[in-house]
């Protein structure tokens, strides 16, 4: 780093990365909301996009774009050559063993849908039980709760403590001879906590039954390995990782994902259609009817491309050093109270403001161009469990800095003083 | 957009700490509830219409200041108020809201309840402000047949989700 940035950044810079040049990337840090800098802390809801993916993106749609798996025109060629090799990139960002265990979709709740139609309708039976846990997206419950209501199963939630963390006792003593599927968030979008997986997988595994992972908010700061992990099914988003909306994926293990049955039905989808029969494809192109995102994937491919660039592992120790001070910053402020106090959380702070409610708090902030969540996070359980109906939740990315955190405290002062 | 010390004035923060007309209504003729499922707003009220009046009206709930203080300084100014009166309130206040009525230059009936005009400017918090308006324009139209004779069949209960 050159003398000039590091005097500019000296209070920014955690050490771990070029603050600088990274936050010189995203186009969106530059603005100003109601004439200030913009203090963006909501990552956990949607990331920013740095200018190689914008650039990716224009490049497809300016030079490139045409329909994929269909034509032997050089366009539709290229752009498949493009779409697919996308597919690998997400396969190597999950470490997953083959790129047709990678299945493009929507999004996380995408994903989580698909295996529930077809894993899930095909597989459950009436007395069958599913396992969730008390940290769950929405995402992550509502589709099973619909599964468990068609089927005539039932839906068994391990509990968490105080801190916001899984109790393995309890999560264990679920399972029996009818758990047939576990359904468990990676990192709480709520509070922040990672989950012990790997060891709740073994456990699972023990009993025979498949566990899905919802890694919407571990895929943006955990280095994925769905293999060391063990998991079954994988779900995230591409928005979430610097990519576009639109766009997500969900890993399979492949002998899963063959038994499965489609879950929308159209064209891409199928090898022959008659009148009479039809016959699917093979995976993963049994679960992509229809045109997909097309420019959507190459621009997550090169979000993962840009991620991969500067390394998980050290985003992951920046943001670790964002939210230890901001934890240490604000856990000192009088009258504010953490939610979520687990021993290991990423990059999300959730909070209560004694008096005053998370939406005027949000409202406040918004004033000085600070971003934050408020809201009960789509995480409407886990709000039961800590007596709140709403929380503000900053959440950081590697582009946030030890001076944006500072500007969050401000704020929260102002807050405190206007409700004083 | 305005100054936000604007919404959050005085009297706002002070309806919030200190809600007016706070509690259950024991013989209520009117009820509902109204719940902002985006927010997690939730306000009950309750109301005693006598003569086509509102003798009285109470809330419970939880919510933002703008929520609170709008329900609170709501149920101050319907207090007495026909049935009539009070719903011209509910549309000149969900018009001043959604940026349909400015109470500068149209003639209304909103008094002090001009406070919450900032909100046109915030359209996440519009919902907050006209959520007790909602919820009473629910009340007015669920079916009050509750008497002391009739313990058996409570009343019907309105819910609004906005």
């Amino acid at each position: 780093m050159n003398k000039a940035t590091s005097v500019r950044s000296q209070k920014t810079d955690t050490g771990m990365l070029d603050m600088a040049r990274i936050r010189a990337d995203f186009p969106i840090l530059a603005r100003r909301v109601n004439g200030k800098p913009l203090v963006y802390l909501d990552n956990a809801a949607s990331s920013q996009m740095p200018q190689p993916v914008i650039d990716r993106l224009v490049r497809y749609q300016t030079q490139e774009h045409a329909n994929i798996h269909r034509a032997v025109h050089t366009l539709s060629e290229h752009a498949t050559a493009e779409f697919e090799e996308a597919r690998r990139k997400a396969q190597r960002f999950i470490n997953a063993k083959d790129e047709h265990e990678i299945i493009f979709t929507r999004g996380t709740t995408e994903s989580i849908n698909l295996v529930m139609h077809g894993y899930g309708r095909a597989f459950i039976k009436a007395g069958d039980q599913i396992i969730v846990t008390g940290l769950e997206h929405h995402s992550n419950i509502v589709p099973w709760q619909m599964l468990c209501q068609e089927k005539g199963a039932k839906l068994r939630v391990a509990p968490i403590n105080d801190a916001g963390e899984i109790l393995l006792d309890e999560y264990e003593k679920l399972f029996n001879e009818r758990t047939k599927f576990a359904a468990l968030s990676h990192v709480s979008n709520a509070l922040g906590t990672v989950n012990p997986v790997r060891e709740m997988i073994t456990t699972a595994h023990q009993w025979g039954v498949p566990v899905l992972l919802d890694g919407a908010q571990a895929a943006p700061h955990l280095k994925i390995d769905v293999q060391a992990l063990d998991c079954d099914f994988y779900a995230f988003s591409s928005h979430k990782i610097c990519g576009p909306t639109g766009i997500g994926v969900l890993y399979g293990k492949r002998a899963l994902l063959e038994k499965m049955q489609p879950f929308q039905g159209g064209g891409d989808m199928i090898l022959s259609v008659t009148f009479e029969k039809t016959t699917y494809n093979t995976i993963p192109y049994k679960f992509e009817a229809g045109t997909p995102p097309i420019a959507a994937a190459i621009g997550m491919g090169a979000a993962m491309d840009y991620l991969t660039g500067i390394g998980i592992e050290r985003i992951g120790e920046h943001e670790a050093e964002l939210l230890n001070y901001a934890t240490q910053q604000v856990g000192a402020m009088k009258g504010v109270r953490i939610i979520g106090t687990a021993k290991h959380k990423a990059a999300v702070l959730s909070f209560v403001i004694e008096g005053v409610h998370p939406h005027d708090v949000g409202t406040i902030l918004n004033e000085d161009g600070i971003a934050i969540r408020t809201g009960h996070h789509c995480a409407q359980p886990v709000m039961q469990r800590f007596g709140v109906p709403a929380t503000a939740r900053a959440s950081f990315a590697f582009y946030n800095t030890l001076e944006e955190v500072d500007a969050l405290v401000a704020g929260i002062g102002k807050v405190q003083r206007m409700f004083a | 957009m305005a100054d936000i010390k604007q919404l959050y004035q005085e009297v706002i923060l002070d309806h919030n700490k200190k809600p007016r007309n706070f509690g259950a209504l024991d013989n209520p003729s009117h009820k509902a509830e109204g719940l902002n499922p985006l927010c997690g707003d939730r306000i009950f009220l309750t109301l005693r219409v006598q003569d086509n009046k509102v003798e009285t009206v109470a809330f419970q709930g939880e919510g933002c200041a703008i929520c609170k203080a709008s329900t609170s300084m709501m149920t101050t100014n319907v207090k007495g108020k026909t049935v009539e009166e009070a719903e011209t309130l509910v549309q000149e206040f969900r018009d001043m809201a959604t940026g349909k009525l400015d109470v500068h230059k149209q003639p209304n009936h909103l008094g002090r309840l001009a406070v919450f005009e900032g909100v046109k400017d915030l359209p996440s918090r519009v919902k907050c402000a006209i959520l007790p308006w909602h919820t009473l324009h629910a009340a007015f139209n669920s079916v009050a047949t509750t008497t002391t004779e009739n313990e058996e069949e409570p009343m019907k209960s309105a819910g609004v989700t906005i």
